[in-house]
């Protein structure tokens, strides 16, 4: 452990640190523009040149390990000029157009000029201008600008894992650009918007829209795939302007994926702000009582075996506890919240959770995918599979679909076959499983969601005990969700109860007319033409595929405009904050479901928020302690079986609209036009670069 | 170097394949680099496709890259930086005059003069027929006989604007000029003649 001063004050810091680490550990501020502490050094910028005893010249302490004896000053005269002299040559080709800049007020180089710079310009000559690049749909780009720190480039090669910036020419002449200016094709791409510390790249959705000053920052969770990724939603009046990421070491560090990030103009568009109520066939809209009224007519006299509640993915835990009170209420078994059919029972947490956590991984040494594609499931898991194997002797096999991970990996088979071969040892990957210390699979819900699903994930769990992923301090064995509400309704157990119908029962129910009502909690990715002629309350937040069938439309909260509790794939309990109110007459979800009890006379016992939580705690303790993540107990699971050898396939075919929100964004349409639609149209499928 | 020099150039040929001979060549320059160190070849691989083809095309970028099972954007990166490698369709004789200070001070002024006014074309242009294309470049590291060119592979050394309209005449003629220094002197030593190094080195 180096020892060193920095102005004055001793400290130590770990083998390998840098200088420019030593002065952040003593709370010293260097300024600095390429260096990131996620991304590979590259000491360009200059910017964070420090003093260093018995050293004729400033050194950079990005790239200057720290040693045992040195003396670092920070605040002399020598610091002093070189920051500004490097600050002077920064400017010379910078722009003054701060006033039509996006950046403008969040600006790195804005905040260093003031603080290091000069205050004013020496520099007469003319300024070099550079061509804008196109960067696709999501990125804009003022590439005159930039100031060369190659974060972008470095962002691309190392963890988005996708090549494709570079730098041409060199010295006055260089530029950043993709490959012949094609889009960057990365689920992560928008990131380098957050690391340009200048405004060559910005929002092209968010274009000329805010002033930071003028929004109002919540911090929240996302609910767009399963990874509860910590966001901060930036809002002006009620209208959500963009989404950023919060840094959580333990979840998206301080990445997130495009889709979490621009799927956020889907909220201003096909909102339900009123209730609705079918009328000789037509959806009519009402008032909250007439909304209300009708559920009790048509509820009265129906028994509570003919009605069931399917809730969906974005689902939060309040208003499924609420559903699934109202559901024991009405005494109906029939619920589920497992729309894609997954057969993942309640019960054993460690069964459907991702045991290893999402940190956890970086500890891996071999990793089994099944049936799954985390790189549009989850591409911040993903991006940690590929962090771990960046730091090398990661070995990764997969079972499923052939493609391209942003990592080598040994594509084994396709379908349970090589599942069950694998078991049984008869495969060169079993070695590599076998010899690990920390090895690790990941079952997907392409796997889980079919008819011989059980038998899939009882298999993967032989699996995991055979090949010693269970042991003291570590469990492998992991399921990657799909949905943001699937692992709280797991957790509340939002599964049918003795004798009642899972979402395939209800549809076959629905069909046959044994079910007469279904309250649909926000669920739109069932097949509505099997619901045939029963009653549908649909309560959601857009018109999508449920709004359209229903009979009356209760209006309820997008995932910013609630005070919600989520789940994630790890079973990390996370808590949203509401950001905006929700539209028109629409409302917090469980406080529909508490007032529609009321009406139709079976009242749940819960006024409050707080009332709501005590009663998650109650149904689970976990929901007592969020953001603690405590290791499940390993018991018994899943139900051994036969498979049948149909490949497995991962249900995400499109990354950019898999949820109702998605779908109703402009922007993740353009990104499906640029991303999807021309890669499907050249014959390729999946995620083939 | 203009700003837009090292984008592609507009129009593009489809394909490009090293010959036969030109593989065997690239494998054997491949084979030099320790495993798994293969990219390092990117540079004689871009110079082995540019001597075949002339200049370097978007096909050639990606077939090296290809073949080192790079990135097509790294190989660019590598073919941008270095002004050696045209990233335009360059003339048969690709005339490149050095004036950079130590040529200038000696006159590269004239001798870029004295080009254009024989070709008929300024600085990045190419002649009519293809012949010939007129570039500055930065230092080439014989500023002991400046003021110098670079034509193809050869060095043209201590010009002046009548050696420079002699030699380029030469080449219009099909004829190979001399390379080296146009006047009375000796590789680089000094114009008058040795000054050490005299005797037969028994004194």
């Amino acid at each position: 452990m180096p020892k060193l001063k920095v102005d004055g004050i001793e400290v130590e810091v770990p083998p390998g640190a840098t200088v420019l680490q030593a002065c952040e550990a003593v709370g010293v501020e260097v300024p600095r523009f390429c260096y990131h502490e996620k991304l590979s050094i590259a000491g360009n910028c200059r910017m964070c040149l420090v003093e260093m005893e018995k050293s004729p010249k400033p050194i950079a302490s990005c790239a200057m390990p720290a040693a045992d004896n040195m003396v670092i000053k920070t605040d002399t005269p020598m610091v002093k000029k070189a920051r500004n002299g490097v600050m002077e040559f920064l400017l010379i080709n910078h722009p003054l157009d701060c006033p039509i800049c996006d950046q403008g007020g969040e600006c790195d180089l804005q905040d260093q000029a003031m603080a290091y710079g000069r205050d004013h310009s020496r520099y007469g000559e003319g300024k070099r201008a550079v061509k804008d690049k196109n960067m696709g749909p999501l990125v804009k780009t003022i590439m005159t600008r930039c100031i060369h720190c190659t974060r972008c480039i470095r962002f691309a090669n190392e963890i988005a894992g996708v090549e494709e910036l570079g730098a041409t020419g060199r010295g006055e002449d260089m530029e950043i650009t993709t490959y012949l200016e094609k889009a960057l094709d990365s689920e992560l791409s928008a990131n380098i918007i957050d690391l340009c510390p200048v405004g060559a790249l910005t929002s092209k959705p968010y274009a000329f829209n805010a002033r930071p000053w003028e929004l109002r920052k919540t911090e929240s969770i996302d609910v767009m795939d399963a990874l509860g990724s910590n966001i901060r939603i930036d809002t002006r009046g009620a209208e959500v302007m963009r989404v950023l990421p919060r840094l959580n070491e333990a979840v998206n560090e301080e990445w997130i994926s495009d889709k979490t990030r621009f799927a956020c103009d889907g909220l201003k568009r096909q909102r339900l702000d009123r209730p609705y109520v079918r009328r000789q066939g037509k959806l009519v809209e009402a008032t909250w009582d007439e909304a209300f009224l009708a559920i009790r007519q048509r509820l009265a006299g129906v028994a509570g075996g003919r009605v069931a509640a399917i809730a969906g993915d974005l689902a939060c835990a309040e208003s499924m506890v609420a559903l699934k009170d109202l559901m024991a209420a009405l005494e109906s078994p029939h619920i589920d919240c497992r729309q894609d059919g997954a057969k993942l029972g309640a019960g054993v947490r460690a069964g459907y959770v991702f045991n290893t956590t999402i940190a956890g991984i970086e500890q891996a040494d071999a990793i089994l995918l099944i049936g799954t594609n985390p790189r549009w499931e989850a591409p911040l898991v993903n991006a940690r599979i590929r962090k771990r194997y960046l730091a090398g002797g990661l070995k990764v096999g997969v079972i499923g679909e052939s493609l391209d991970l942003t990592y080598k990996h040994q594509h084994l088979g396709a379908g349970p076959d090589t599942l069950t071969e694998l078991a049984a040892g008869r495969h060169g990957f079993a070695e590599v499983l076998r010899s690990a210390r920390h090895p690790m699979l990941i079952v997907g819900q392409g796997a889980l969601a079919r008819p011989d699903g059980a038998a899939v994930l009882s298999a993967a769990r032989a699996l995991a005990e055979t090949f010693g992923m269970i042991k003291e301090g570590w469990n492998g064995f992991n399921v990657l969700h799909t949905a943001a509400a699937r692992v709280g309704g797991l957790d509340l157990g939002l599964v049918p109860a003795e004798g009642g119908r899972d979402v395939a029962g209800i549809l076959e129910g629905a069909s046959t007319g044994a079910i007469e009502v279904v309250f649909l909690l926000g669920a739109d990715e069932i097949d509505m033409s099997r619901l045939g002629g029963t009653f549908v309350i649909y309560q959601g937040h857009h018109g999508d595929a449920g709004a359209h069938r229903a009979d009356v439309i209760l209006p309820g909260a997008a995932y910013t405009e609630k005070n919600a509790t989520y789940v994630n794939t790890e079973g990390r309990v996370q808590i949203a904050r509401i950001a905006t109110f929700p539209p028109g007459e629409a409302r917090e979800d469980w406080k529909i479901l508490r007032a529609l009890s009321d009406v139709i006379g079976r009242k749940l016992p819960y006024d409050t928020l707080a009332d709501v939580r005590k009663r998650l705690a109650q149904v689970n303790p976990v929901f007592a302690r969020a953001e603690a993540l405590a290791p499940a107990v390993w018991t018994g699971f899943g139900t051994a079986g036969s498979m049948t050898s149909q490949p497995f396939a991962s249900p995400v075919r499109n990354f950019y609209m898999t949820d109702p929100i998605s779908r109703a964004s402009k922007t993740m349409a353009e990104c499906t036009e640029v991303f999807v639609k021309a890669k499907q149209s050249a014959g390729k499928t999946g995620t083939h670069g | 170097m203009s700003a837009a020099s090292h984008g592609p150039a507009p129009e593009q040929p489809a394909s490009f394949d090293f010959t036969a001979e030109n593989m065997e060549r690239a494998k054997r320059i491949i084979a030099k680099y320790p495993q798994g160190r293969q990219q390092s070849a990117v540079i004689p691989l871009l110079d082995l496709a540019q001597r075949q083809h002339g200049w370097v095309t978007n096909a050639i970028i990606e077939k090296v890259a290809q073949i080192l099972e790079l990135a097509p954007i790294r190989v660019r990166e590598v073919a941008t930086f270095y002004t050696m490698f045209n990233m335009r369709p360059v003339g048969r004789h690709h005339v490149q005059i050095c004036t950079t200070t130590p040529c200038w001070l000696r006159g590269s002024d004239d001798i870029v003069a004295a080009c254009s006014k024989a070709l008929g074309i300024g600085l990045g242009e190419t002649t009519a027929d293809g012949q010939f294309t007129l570039g500055e470049v930065e230092c080439l590291g014989a500023c002991v006989n400046a003021p110098m060119m670079q034509i193809g592979d050869a060095y043209y050394e201590d010009l002046d604007a009548a050696s420079t309209v002699r030699i380029l005449d030469d080449l219009k003629a099909g004829r190979k000029p001399k390379p080296g220094p146009q006047v009375a002197r000796q590789t680089s030593a000094p114009i008058s003649g040795l000054t050490t190094l005299k005797g037969n080195g028994s004194s």
